[in-house]
């Protein structure tokens, strides 16, 4: 046993942590994921790599429930997802069970956060391969937070973020792109963000949709398509008035 | 002296249980809610050690969550009930809780049950149970008037039956019920049934 005491995580002579670094091009060779915080709704959206046909996909569900008012994305080794969302969860319920108050999305992301980096200074292990996008409502003000935390264990609130596939690119999109936002409004912004690196339709895109008062929805192909349909007309307009200018001076 | 009595109707289970929160002679407090609601569709009466019973019931509710967390879907009640007896039973030969359970819950494809769990990890899928000193005249009660299939008002009626044969004979008798229900719509709160209010704030002179 005294042979996997050996930590895989140690210092490169320039002082990089090269295992935490190829954790991190897992994360980029992931799915493509994206959070957006609105005053009053939060929406998560991840893309779906085609599913092979006799694949059942409702077993694949990628944006997860943590608590009633947490919901989490990632991008990156899915099997290493599954093992911290469960600890998440077992932590949500033990942290209600210990002080009968549920978690806040800070305490649940520094709880994630500082698991993956115990796997980053520990013997015979190697460091979890994801990325997440941690959402909800702070139980008593009922703020909303967006969180991402990294294999690193690092993490930090974001008003919006991308992470996995062609994350610069939607992160770019959303600096330029980004306002406050409220209701259907941060639901199309999710949405035009992922379509920027994901090919348009309802059935490569997974949305969810937290809201203080109904948790957690996860919106079904029928109406992705819906706004994906509004979002390109939206776009044709735009394409149109920019080609004819007007003529008034 | 503790009550907790329950009874299974058309559609519908119920559990009451008495208010009081006793320590020796002195009564704590009479409204202590004693049927923890496990989760949108069980209710969990439970009766014993003050400690052991807030402790152990509350367990078992965030695992109850847990499940349901955990695997998109929640438990049945007959899966509950022997998750919470198999708990009992693990703990009875080294450090036992001293609570006895009733266990209603309603089922999308079964319809409403009634599990009798007591301290020593019995189980039972029963109609109507009680516990405690009460059980004494519950249970005669439900043998006399209870049949299947009743309505709820047939049942409240039933269970102010019981609650008045308990206040009636009871020597320390509770002042104080509550009654909860759970149904296809979910468990609630029925009523309150309250023979000694705590006092109502003084008014300001």
């Amino acid at each position: 046993m005294a042979r996997y005491d050996r930590a895989i995580t140690v210092f490169s002579p320039d002082g990089h942590l090269f295992q935490v670094e190829y954790a991190l091009e897992a994360v980029r060779k992931g799915n493509a994921a994206v959070g957006v915080r609105g005053t009053d709704t939060i929406v998560l959206g991840v893309e779906k790599k085609s599913t092979p046909k006799l694949q059942d996909s409702r077993s694949v569900r990628k944006i997860v429930s943590l608590d009633t008012h947490i919901a989490l994305a990632c991008a990156g080794l899915k099997a290493d997802a599954r093992v911290l969302i469960n600890r998440a969860r077992i932590e949500c319920q033990s942290h209600r069970l210990t002080v009968e108050d549920p978690v806040t999305v800070e305490y649940i992301t520094r709880y994630i956060a500082g698991l993956q980096q115990k796997y980053t200074q520990s013997g015979g292990v190697r460091p979890f391969g994801l990325s997440t996008l941690i959402v909800g409502f702070d139980p008593y003000t009922g703020v909303p937070a967006l969180y991402q935390t990294d294999p690193s264990g690092t993490f930090s609130a974001w008003k919006a973020n991308a992470t996995g596939r062609n994350s610069n690119s939607m992160r770019e999109f959303l600096e330029k792109n980004y306002k406050e936002t409220s209701g259907q409004e941060t639901v199309k912004l999710a949405i035009r963000t992922l379509l920027e690196v994901v090919e348009s339709g309802g059935k490569n895109i997974e949305i969810a949709v937290m809201t203080k008062e109904h948790g957690l929805r996860q919106l079904d192909e029928a109406e992705i398509d819906a706004i994906v349909a509004e979002i390109e007309a939206e776009k044709a307009a735009a394409e149109a008035a920019k080609k004819t200018p007007s003529k008034d001076t | 002296m503790e009550c907790v009595f329950g009874l299974v109707g058309d559609g519908f289970a119920l559990v009451a249980a008495d208010t009081s929160a006793v320590h020796s002679i002195l009564v704590h407090k009479s409204n202590e809610d004693k049927v923890m609601i496990l989760d949108s569709h069980k209710l969990l009466g439970a009766s014993g050690e003050a400690g052991d019973r807030v402790q152990f019931t509350e367990y078992i509710q965030k695992n109850v969550h847990l499940y349901e967390f955990r695997n998109g879907i929640p438990l049945t009640t007959a899966a509950a009930a022997n998750f919470t007896r198999g708990e009992l039973a693990t703990a009875l030969r080294k450090n036992p809780y001293s609570v006895n359970i009733l266990l209603a819950g309603y089922d999308k494809d079964i319809g409403p049950s009634l599990y009798y769990i007591d301290y020593i990890s019995t189980l039972h899928k029963v109609d109507k149970g009680a516990f405690g000193y009460g059980s004494y005249f519950c249970l005669s009660m439900m043998d006399r008037h209870y049949h299947s299939g009743m309505s709820v008002e047939e049942a409240i009626k039933l269970v102010d039956q019981c609650i008045m044969e308990i206040r009636s004979r009871l020597v320390v008798a509770p002042p104080n019920f509550v009654i909860k229900i759970v149904d296809k719509d979910g468990a609630r709160e029925y009523a309150w049934r309250e023979s000694i209010k705590d006092t109502a704030e003084v008014s300001a002179a």
